[in-house]
């Protein structure tokens, strides 16, 4: 078990999302940056697509009740254990009553915390993501208990630290493919897409990234259709609104570019006033 | 009948294929058998299918999909002649209280189409609406054949709440919230019946092509029936619909 002890600004349990259950309206959910989350539970001995703890722009206090093994991966929140500073992308022992908490945020937005055997959150509807109307609880709350599994399965005398590329983190490149809707545009709209800087709004979170920046817009609206994370629609008023993991189902606005997974992973690491560019997939 | 359906990627992982961009009874049909056939066919790497008014998209678990392959098996799975009735489909019936405890908006909606709140219930009782999609919300439910004198403009400005269980009218649709949420349009009623329990392998009891017609209930009626709801043993009336 884990208690919370303070829940910081958001952290929730994630997975790799509730997949097929789109058609009945249910957003895909999971983790925002599936790479980071994939070397956490990698380094803990997990399956790629176990539970983690997602942390948003400043941690938790946590106290562990049990003997468990963890690893920290993604954004650096100068985390340490009984007070003790410890490094990202490293597994670790953790004895019965240790605390980990979390300093200033360094670098990227979003960080990973993996336990051996992962989270064992209410898994619903095939998957223990959190989401509100859907899991009991939408984020970790003060004086929660998590449940975790008792055991360590990994030795960890096996890893010296892992030297994971976290540049991504910096870069403002985000990986694009055409949308379905592309063809639409203009010659001009097209290039003032991949020309133009964009900054990120203040409205962005795990639904949906808004930018600043608009694009004129002549497009109609189209007939209501699916979407999925990665989606950038191109609203009437010429915003761009990027479309996140537990986005709605479907969409009205014309979906003019979509992003790769990886470059979910890079966007999800990125917070209000970050400028990025969108740099087409070879 | 069959369409000219455009295939169009969608992304890493998946192919969204369009039919004729409009509102129509048949090509919703159309969408719902070849999703169906497509559920049933031998797609080994097929990961969830999701649809709107006159688009599908399918998604795939291998990133490395090859969309012309991929492509041209779809093409073959929509020609394929195997009309099995795979899929049912059914006509509920949904209990709605109209009072204005819960029509919140009945009152100005009255006045505003010069209409008599009794005629609304009537009218918006009489239509047999068509369930196109469900989204927006888990256990929403767009819906096609609402009466032409109901039509409404949204709200201006959307209420920030509003309750679970909510029939409304907003444009040229009418729906009912499936659980609490902002929204803009006009109340006129609250529906009992749970559109979305998550603890069920199949959360929404309707399904896109099943068709609905809502009944009038009394308060008194609504909360026996809440009752039975929350216990989990009330029986949604429903019909299966035979081609």
């Amino acid at each position: 078990m884990i208690k919370v002890l303070n829940a910081g600004f958001y952290s929730c349990i994630q997975d790799f999302g509730r997949i097929g259950y789109q058609h009945y309206g249910v957003p895909v959910s999971g983790v925002m940056d599936k790479r980071a989350a994939s070397v956490a539970n990698a380094l803990v001995g997990n399956e790629k697509r176990a539970a983690v703890m997602e942390i948003t722009m400043s941690g938790p206090k946590l106290k562990f009740e049990n003997n468990t093994t963890i690893a920290i991966t993604g954004a650096i929140m100068n985390p340490s254990v009984n007070g003790k500073p410890i490094t990202n992308n490293k597994c670790l022992s953790i004895k019965q009553g240790d605390v980990l908490s979390f300093g200033r945020l360094e670098s990227g937005f979003r960080c990973y915390l993996a336990v051996s055997g992962g989270f064992q959150t209410q898994e619903v509807l095939g998957s223990r993501s959190m989401y509100k109307t859907i899991t009991p609880f939408q984020s970790i709350e003060k004086q929660g208990v998590l449940k975790i599994n008792f055991g360590i399965r990994v030795n960890e005398q096996r890893f010296s630290g892992l030297r994971v590329d976290d540049t991504y983190f910096e870069s403002s490149d985000i990986e694009v493919l055409p949308g379905p809707e592309f063809t639409f545009l203009s010659e001009v709209q097209k290039e003032k897409l991949f020309t133009s800087k964009f900054t990120i709004s203040k409205e962005n979170n795990r639904m949906g990234y808004q930018l600043n920046e608009t694009v004129a817009n002549d497009l109609k609206q189209i007939l209501t259709s699916p979407v999925i994370p990665g989606t950038v629609q191109l609203t009437p008023s010429g915003k761009l609104i990027i479309l996140m993991r537990d986005c709605q189902t479907t969409g009205g606005y014309p979906r003019v570019l979509q992003l790769t997974d990886s470059g979910i992973n890079t966007l999800a690491q990125k917070y209000t006033g970050k400028t990025i560019n969108f740099r087409l997939k070879a | 009948m069959t369409y000219e359906l455009k295939y169009i990627p969608y992304g890493e992982q998946a192919i969204l294929v369009e039919w004729p961009q409009r509102i129509d009874i048949l090509i919703l049909n159309d969408i719902v058998a070849f999703k169906s056939k497509v559920i049933h066919s031998e797609l080994g790497n097929l990961q969830s299918l999701n649809h709107g008014y006159a688009s599908l998209s399918i998604s795939y678990k291998n990133e490395n999909f090859d969309f012309s392959s991929e492509v041209k098996l779809l093409k073959e799975i929509y020609k394929s002649s195997k009309a099995r009735k795979i899929y049912k489909r059914q006509s509920w019936k949904i209990p709605v209280c109209y009072d204005t405890h819960f029509g919140i908006d009945l009152e100005i909606l009255s006045r505003e189409k010069q209409l008599q709140i009794d005629d609304i219930i009537t009218k918006h009782c009489a239509s047999i609406y068509t369930v196109f999609f469900i989204g927006f919300l888990p256990g929403f439910l767009y819906l096609g054949g609402l009466d032409s004198a109901l039509f409404t403009p949204r709200r201006a400005t959307p209420r920030l709440k509003i309750k679970k269980g909510s029939v409304a009218i907003g444009g040229e649709q009418t729906g009912i919230y499936p659980m609490e949420s902002p929204g803009g349009w006009h109340i006129i009623g609250n529906c009992p019946i749970n559109f979305f329990d998550s603890s069920k392998s199949e959360p929404c009891f309707a399904n896109a092509g099943d068709s609905l017609k809502f009944y009038p209930v009394s308060i008194q009626e609504y909360e026996d029936i809440k009752v039975l709801v929350d216990a989990g043993v009330y029986q949604i009336e429903s019909e299966v619909l035979y081609d």
